[in-house]
C-alpha cells in the first residue's frame, strides 16, 4: 500500500518542546522547506523553564503526512517532546494587532464591531484604531471580514499556539 | 552523565577569556582548545583523522603535531577526506573523523557529508570557523557551515567557548554512531583554539541527552505478531538493506533465515548482509535487481523487510509494489517506517536485539505441538520451486546473460573474474554508474562491510577516496576499486595520497569511453542521442597517469589476456597501487532493468531484445 494516497487534507496543529539553543529553530524550519511541508503559522518563544522553547505551528496535511511530520520532528536532536494538539481536545489562541482608520461615521461603526468581537482598542488617535483581538484563528478571521469595508491599515497576528485541554500536558 | 542543565544554552558569544569558570579539579589538566580537540579524539580512540589544513584550523594542527598519537591522512581534496572516512567507517564500523578548515574547506567536504548521510555512516566533520567576532562579516574564507550542511548532517554544533570543547566533541561521537548513525558537524571559530587561552580539560566518560534516546530493542509483542505471520507465511521473502550492516546484525539474521529456509534478497545498501553465494539468496533487488528476487518480492505474501527503507530504486512505482504482500519492517529509525510504502507490522528497535529476539520466540513456539506451530513446509516447497524457475529462466547466477562469446571484454566477465581471483574476499569499493551495478551484480558479496558504495546519494568520485580508508583500516586485505573512466576523475587526484601513505589499492577501471549509464539511458530513452556522455578521444592515458603519480598502470584490451594480466595486477598489487585500465564493450548495457514509470516490481527489461 502506498504512503501518503489519501487525498482529506486537514489542519493540524503540532506543538513541540525543543532546547533553547542557537540553531534549533533554523533545524525545524529547516526540515519543513527540505520536506516539502507546508507550514500555515509558526509561533515560538521559551517556557517557563529557559532551557526549552515551547514551539506551536499549523500545518495543512493529509493524515500519512502528519504522522512522518511528527516522525521527521522527534528525530531532530533539539527537539525534546512533541504532540499534535489537534488529536484530542484542546485550547487554540492567536493574538491580532489591527490599525484601522477610523474617522467620521466609520469611527462609531468600528468601535461597535470590536465591541461585538469583545476586542480591545489599544491605541487611538484621531483617525485612527489599533485594536487587539484574541480567540481562534477563526475568530480572528471573521473580525477581518467584519472590517473589510473599512480602511484597514495594517494586520499582524502572531500565529496560533495550543494547548491540550484538562490534565494532558507537554512538560518533561 | 552530563545533567540537564549542562545543556542549556552556553553563555552566548562571550569571548572564552571573560568567562568565569567554575570550580577547577587540581588535577584536572589546562588545556587549550586546540589541544582538547586533539585529546578529545585520543580519547575516542579515533585511529585516523582524514583532513586538510587551512587558516581556520591551523591551531588545531598544531595541537596535533604535539598528539602524534592520532595519526593525519593529508588528502588531495577535502571531499576525499570525507569519503575516505566514510570508507573507513563503512568497513569498521566505527566512527570516521574528518578534520578541514573553514569556508572552501568547508563546502568541499559537504558532498562527502551529504554521501555519509544517505547511507547512515557514522562520521564526525570538524570544520573551522573564523574567529568568534568575525562571524557574519563576509570575513575571508567565511562559510554559514551549520547552515550548508544542515540538511545533510544528522546534527550540528557551533562550538562557543573553549570549555565546551570535550563535552561537544564527546556528544558529536555519540550522536554519529548511535541509533541510526549519521555524520555530525563541529565547527569551532579559530579563536576558540588559540593556544593564549587554556581551560579545564575534563573528558566526560558519558553523554546522556533528554532529548534524543534510541530504541535499545524491539517491542516483545510487535515482534511475536511478526513471528505469527512468518510461519502462517506460504511465500515470505526477507529484504534486507544497509541497518542490517550498520547494526552488526548480519550474523543474527543470517541464523533466522538460515533456520526459516525462507529466500532472501539485499538491497544494494545491504549485499554481504547475507552471504551472497548462499543458495537462499536470489540476488539484489530493485532497479538492475535480479529477475528471481524481484519476481519474489513481487509475488512474496510476506515480507520481512530489515534495515532497508522502501527506497525508490528498490520500489519502482510504489502504488504496483507488491500488492499482495503484508509488510513487517524492522528499523531503527521510526521515520523510514511508512515513509514511502505503509508497514503493516512497524517493528522499530536496533535490527541485532530484533532478529535475535524473533529467532528465540520462533524457536519457542516450534517447540510446542501442533502444525500451527510449525512453517508451512510444503507451501515453501512450492514457493521454492517457482524461485527456481525464474532462477532457470533468466536468473543471473544460472548463466551468464551476456554475451560471453563477444570478442568484446564484457564489464560483467571482469567482475566474475576479480571474484574468482580474489576468492571473494577482497574489499571492493565503486564509484557510480554501470561498473557500480555489474560490481553489486557479479560480487557476490558474502560478508558484511565487504562493500563499500554510495549507494543513497550515488556519489561519483566516491571510489578512490574511500578504498583508502578501507585499505588503512585492513592493510592486510585486497582492496579494489571498481570505478569508470568517468568516475575515477572526479577524485583522481588522490592517487598522490596513495603514493604518501603508501596504500596499495586495486583500482578496476572498466573503461568504456562513456559515461556509460547516461549512455544508457539515452539509449533506452533518448533514440541514443548522446548528449554530452562521450570523450572522444580525450581521455588520459591511465597507465601513464598511474606511472606519473609513481604507480603501476595496466592497460587490458585483449579479451585472451584479460585472466592473466587481472592476476599479474592482483599480485602487484599487494605491496603497490595498480591501476587497471581495462577496455571493455562501450555498448554493454546493465540488465535487468525495471521498466519505468509506472511499471512494477516485476517489468523489467531483461536485455537489450526482451522484456517480462
Ligand atoms: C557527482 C556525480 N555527477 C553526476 C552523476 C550522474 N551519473 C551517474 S552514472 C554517470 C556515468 C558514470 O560514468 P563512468 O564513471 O564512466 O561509469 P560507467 O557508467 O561508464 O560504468 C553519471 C554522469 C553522478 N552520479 N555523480
Ligand atoms: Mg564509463
Amino acid at each position: 500500500m502506498p504512503a501518503s494516497d489519501s487525498n482529506n487534507i486537514s489542519r493540524r496543529i503540532v506543538s513541540l518542546l525543543m532546547e533553547n539553543s542557537p540553531g534549533a529553530l533554523s533545524r525545524v524550519i529547516g526540515l519543513f522547506s527540505q520536506r516539502g511541508y507546508n507550514i500555515e503559522t509558526l509561533t515560538v518563544a521559551p517556557t517557563d523553564d529557559i532551557s526549552l522553547s515551547r514551539l506551536t505551528l499549523i500545518t495543512l496535511c493529509d493524515d500519512q503526512t502528519i504522522e512522518q511530520i511528527t516522525k521527521q520532528l522527534n528525530k531532530l536532536i533539539d527537539v525534546v517532546k512533541l504532540v499534535d494538539l489537534t488529536e484530542g481536545e484542546h485550547i487554540e489562541r492567536e493574538l491580532m494587532l489591527i490599525k484601522i482608520r477610523a474617522s467620521g461615521e466609520a469611527r462609531e461603526e468600528i468601535k461597535r464591531t470590536a465591541d461585538i468581537f469583545r476586542a480591545q482598542i489599544v491605541d487611538v488617535t484621531s483617525s485612527l484604531y489599533t485594536i487587539q483581538l484574541i480567540g481562534t484563528q477563526q475568530k480572528i478571521d471573521a473580525f477581518i471580514e467584519a472590517v473589510k469595508d473599512s480602511n484597514v491599515i495594517e494586520v499582524v497576528r502572531s500565529g496560533v499556539s495550543g494547548i491540550a485541554r484538562g490534565e494532558k500536558v507537554l512538560s518533561l | 552523565m552530563l545533567k540537564d542543565q549542562d545543556k542549556s544554552p552556553a553563555s552566548g558569544g562571550t569571548h572564552p577569556s571573560s568567562t568565569n569558570l567554575t570550580e577547577v579539579n587540581a588535577d584536572t589538566e589546562m588545556l587549550s582548545g586546540g589541544d582538547m580537540v586533539a585529546r578529545a579524539l585520543e580519547e575516542e580512540g579515533v585511529e585516523f583523522i582524514f583532513g586538510y589544513p587551512g587558516g581556520a584550523v591551523l591551531h588545531i594542527y598544531d595541537a596535533l603535531h604535539r598528539h602524534p598519537k592520532v595519526p593525519h591522512i593529508l588528502v588531495r581534496h577535502e571531499q576525499a577526506a570525507t569519503h575516505a572516512a566514510d570508507g573507513y567507517a563503512r568497513s569498521t564500523g566505527k566512527t570516521g573523523v574528518v578534520l578541514v578548515t573553514s569556508g572552501p574547506g568547508a563546502t568541499n567536504a559537504i558532498t562527502g557529508i551529504a554521501t555519509a548521510y544517505m547511507d547512515s555512516i557514522p562520521m564526525v566533520v570538524i570544520s573551522g570557523q573564523v574567529q568568534s567576532h568575525l562571524i557574519g562579516e563576509d570575513a575571508f574564507q567565511e562559510t554559514d557551515m551549520i547552515g550548508i550542511s544542515r540538511p545533510v548532517v544528522k546534527h550540528s554544533f557551533l562550538v562557543k567557548r573553549t570549555e565546551d570543547i570535550p563535552r561537544i566533541i564527546k556528544t558529536a561521537f555519540y550522536l554519529a554512531g548511535s541509533g541510526r548513525p549519521g555524520p555530525v558537524v563541529v565547527d569551532i571559530p579559530k579563536d576558540i583554539t588559540a593556544p593564549s587561552y587554556k581551560a579545564p580539560f575534563d573528558y566526560p566518560a558519558e553523554i546522556a541527552l533528554r532529548s534524543y534516546t534510541p530504541a535499545e530493542k524491539g517491542h516483545s509483542g510487535q515482534i511475536r505478531k511478526a513471528v505469527e505471520l512468518l510461519l502462517r507465511a506460504k511465500k515470505p521473502i526477507f529484504y534486507a538493506g544497509g541497518g542490517v550492516i550498520q547494526g552488526n546484525a548480519s550474523a543474527a539474521l543470517t541464523a533466522l533465515v538460515r533456520h526459516l529456509n525462507f529466500p532472501i534478497t539485499n538491497t544494494l545498501m545491504g549485499l554481504g548482509a547475507y552471504p551472497g553465494s548462499d543458495r537462499q539468496f536470489v540476488g539484489m533487488l530493485g532497479m538492475h535487481g535480479t529477475y528471481e528476487a524481484n519476481n519474489a518480492m513481487h509475488e512474496s505474501d510476506v515480507i520481512l523487510a530489515v534495515g532497508a527503507r522502501f527506497d525508490d530504486r528498490v520500489t519502482n512505482t510504489i502504488s504496483k509494489f507488491c500488492p499482495q504482500a503484508t509488510i513487517i519492517h524492522i528499523d531503527v529509525d521510526p521515520a523510514s517506517i511508512s515513509k514511502t510504502v505503509i508497514s503493516h507490522l512497524p517493528i522499530v528497535g536496533p535490527a541485532l536485539p530484533v532478529l535475535e529476539e524473533m529467532l528465540t520466540q520462533i524457536k519457542d513456539i516450534e517447540a510446542q505441538p501442533g502444525i500451527a506451530n510449525q512453517v508451512d513446509t510444503e507451501a515453501l516447497d512450492q514457493w521454492w520451486k517457482k524461485i527456481e524457475g525464474w532462477r532457470q529462466t533468466h536468473g543471473l547466477y544460472t548463466a551468464n546473460r551476456f554475451d560471453d562469446t563477444s570478442e568484446h571484454i564484457k564489464p560483467q566477465e571482469v567482475v566474475q573474474l576479480l571474484h574468482r581471483l580474489t576468492e571473494g574476499k577482497a574489499f571492493v569499493t565503486s564509484d557510480v554508474g554501470q561498473h557500480q551495478m555489474f560490481a553489486a551484480q557479479y560480487y557476490l558479496f558474502d560478508y558484511p562491510r565487504q562493500w563499500i558504495n554510495s549507494g543513497g546519494l550515488g556519489t561519483m568520485g566516491f571510489g578512490l577516496p574511500s578504498a583508502m580508508g578501507v585499505k588503512l583500516a585492513h592493510p592486510d586485505s585486497i582492496v579494489a576499486c571498481i570505478t569508470g573512466e568517468g568516475s575515477i576523475q572526479m577524485c583522481i587526484q588522490e592517487l598522490s595520497t596513495c603514493k604518501q601513505y603508501d596504500l596499495p589499492i586495486l583500482i578496476v577501471n572498466l573503461n568504456n569511453g562513456y559515461l556509460g549509464m547516461v549512455k544508457q539511458w539515452q539509449d533506452m530513452q533518448y533514440e541514443s542521442r548522446y548528449s554530452q556522455s562521450v570523450y572522444q578521444d580525450s581521455l588520459p592515458d591511465f597507465v601513464k597517469l598511474a606511472e606519473a603519480y609513481g604507480h603501476v598502470g595496466i592497460k587490458i584490451t585483449d579479451k585472451s589476456q584479460l585472466h592473466d594480466q587481472l592476476q599479474t595486477a592482483i599480485e602487484i598489487s599487494k605491496d603497490k597501487v595498480v591501476f587497471v585500465d581495462v577496455y571493455v564493450d562501450p555498448h554493454e548495457h546493465v540488465y535487468p532493468m525495471q521498466i519505468a514509470p509506472d511499471g512494477a516490481m516485476n517489468d523489467m527489461y531483461l536485455s537489450k531484445t526482451e522484456r517480462t
